[in-house]
């Protein structure tokens, strides 16, 4: 590292010494020390909301269910992230062991890794290993069975409501929220559904203990994360990072040294402009983000991204509600006519609330985070907007 | 029976006739077919005793899962933001001058379909692209040209053609 100020960690991807050596360990525990040792952590969701993960195991532990489920979700569509693919490929047996271990503490006896469809090429590969793993759940008495599940090229799917509607062969559209999954998740049981990533460390912490998890970050954003960083970058790549950096910092250690701008959080995420590189911190307590950092130099129109990404989310809604349906259709066009001149600068103003609208009406993130990149893009770059 | 309905037949047989088995069935059919004719969607309803107009409800939500004709090879580009930056056009430009098509249409040979598609996930090794199943990253023009230039001299098929990326443990 370049920059003193950021350290590189590596929980997730360091290997095994001894195959399935720390579920082993960790079955032999029991539920009530396994999930103090993960609340302890304060480990939260890695895909992108950040719910406590330690909590999250305990509600759907305390359901009185016969049947319960554990969802991985891998349907990693959010732009610029691809850190969960390269889990899957390199780790694979510690996604499974963190599934096996939340089977264990909730009660449940079947495990769904819903795969997009856009890895369909690791399914060999996945089969492969998870024969291997279920062989094993069984010579440890462990009564759970993982299968997978192909998604079809929709990013909301992503979206958990969205992912047990697909599953269950239905339009993957979200559902309303209560209930939520920890009481009425996959066909109405209660399912824990985390990101791939969640699940290696909350699997880890196990390993490791809490304290050596807590020991890093800050304390809203406890421990590490996988961060996914492409564009204008002389280092693409996905690496293991102690969260709480500051973009400032980050852009030292992977800018080109012309960076403009930095979107943290993929395109329903927020755009940082250089100026306040320094004051902005990546974790919970700033800008969170599911691991998608997208670096953008001075040669970059602003619009341009603005526009793809409104492009995105134009195609990727699911069309269920309104105000994110016909939102984006016209937040594209009035961006583009507020470009070639048709409309003023303050029409501009008009979007934003529009923007406003759209989070307060919207059934999902997808339709609610747009004011996240709209807002940040247009506030910091108005005059690229315009001419 | 048909061919067409004898395959989602035996498909129904594999994956089973209840509504969560819809998606793999369909995946199924898209991956011998490349594409849901209305003959095969009307067989699923037939199946799964659901009708027909649920199968195409179902299917038309998913991207993968195409609707109209397709080629043997489809092939995806992706458009959105690091790989724009990354050349994306210029990857469109070099398949469309091969395969003298354009976005959205297929070969008259029905060999290959040019689409562009959302984020890979392979940002880093921008620009990235799908030809069925198997992606193919950190593109040129010459590099496509390649690659489509193998896909063709295979053109019987009898070779699988499999992507550039490896997958270590
Ligand atoms: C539109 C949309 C897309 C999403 N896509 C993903 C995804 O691809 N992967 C993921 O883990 N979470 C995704 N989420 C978040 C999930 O709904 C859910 O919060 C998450 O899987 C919970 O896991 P975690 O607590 O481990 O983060 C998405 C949410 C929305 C609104
Ligand atoms: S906000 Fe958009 S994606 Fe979400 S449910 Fe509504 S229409 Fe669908
Ligand atoms: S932007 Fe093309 S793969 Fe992500």
């Amino acid at each position: 590292m370049k920059d003193k100020n950021l350290k590189i960690v590596d929980i997730i991807f360091k290997p095994h010494l001894v195959k399935y050596e720390v579920l082993d360990k960790t079955v032999a525990r029991s539920n009530e020390d396994i999930l103090k040792e993960i609340i302890d952590s304060g480990l939260r969701g890695r895909g992108g909301a950040g719910f406590p993960t330690g909590l999250k195991w305990k509600f759907a532990a305390e359901q009185k269910a016969k049947k319960k489920i554990v969802i991985c979700n891998a349907d990693e569509g959010e732009p610029g992230t691809f850190k969960d693919r390269e889990i899957l490929t390199k780790v694979p047996r510690k996604v499974l062991g963190g599934m096996a271990v939340c089977a264990k503490i909730i009660g449940a006896k079947r495990g769904f890794i819903y795969l997009r469809g856009e890895y369909k090429y690791l399914l060999p590969f996945l089969n492969e290993e998870l024969e291997d793993f279920n062989k094993h759940l069984k010579e440890i008495g462990l009564d759970f069975k993982i299968d997978i599940f192909l998604g079809s090229g929709a990013y909301v799917c992503g979206e958990e409501s969205a992912l047990f509607n697909s599953m269950e062969g239905k339009r993957g559209e979200p559902r309303n929220k209560p209930p939520y999954p920890t009481v009425a998740g996959l066909d109405n049981m209660p399912t824990v559904i985390n990101n791939v990533e969640t699940l290696v460390y909350a699997l880890m912490i196990c390993s490791i203990g809490s304290k050596e998890f807590k020991a890093l970050g800050t304390s809203d954003s406890r421990g590490s994360k996988v961060f996914s960083i492409s564009g204008d970058t002389p280092i693409p790549g996905i690496y293991e990072l102690e969260l709480g950096m500051s973009v400032y910092d980050f852009v030292e250690e992977f800018g080109d040294g012309d960076t403009k701008a930095v979107q943290i959080g993929g395109a329903s995420g927020f755009c940082v402009p250089r100026k306040k590189f320094k004051e902005t911190i990546i974790g919970f307590e700033g800008i969170p983000t599911g691991g998608s950092m997208m670096i953008f130099n001075s040669t970059r129109s602003m619009y341009n991204v603005l526009h793809n990404y409104l492009d995105f989310f134009e195609e990727e809604s699911c069309g269920q509600c309104t105000p994110c349906r016909i939102g984006y259709q016209q937040l594209k066009k009035g961006v583009e006519a507020v470009k070639h001149g048709e409309k003023n600068e303050e029409y501009l103003q008009q979007l934003m609330k529009l923007t406003e609208t759209m989070k307060l009406t919207s059934k999902c993130g997808l339709g609610q985070s747009v004011a996240n990149s709209f807002s940040s893009i247009v506030n910091n770059y108005r005059e690229e907007m315009v001419y | 029976m048909t061919e067409v309905q004898e395959k989602v037949r035996d498909l129904s047989e594999k994956y089973g006739r209840r509504r969560e088995n819809l998606l793999p069935i369909l995946q199924g059919i898209v991956e011998k077919e490349h594409y849901l004719t209305s003959e095969a969607m009307i067989q699923v309803a037939k199946e799964l005793d659901i009708s027909a107009a649920e199968v195409y409800g179902t299917a038309s939500f998913y991207s993968f899962l195409d609707t109209e004709q397709r080629g043997q090879y489809v092939i995806r580009v992706c458009k959105t933001i690091s790989c724009d930056m990354k050349g994306k056009n210029s990857i469109i430009k070099a398949i469309e001058d091969v395969l003298k098509i354009k976005v959205g249409e297929t070969t008259q040979s029905k060999m290959f379909t040019l689409l562009e598609t959302n984020c890979l996930g392979w940002c880093h090794k921008a620009p990235a692209i799908l030809i069925n199943d198997e992606p193919y990253t950190n593109l040129t023009p010459a590099k496509i040209k390649a690659i489509l230039g193998d896909y063709i001299r295979n053109a019987e098929g009898k070779q699988k053609i499999i992507g550039d990326i490896q997958y270590e443990r």
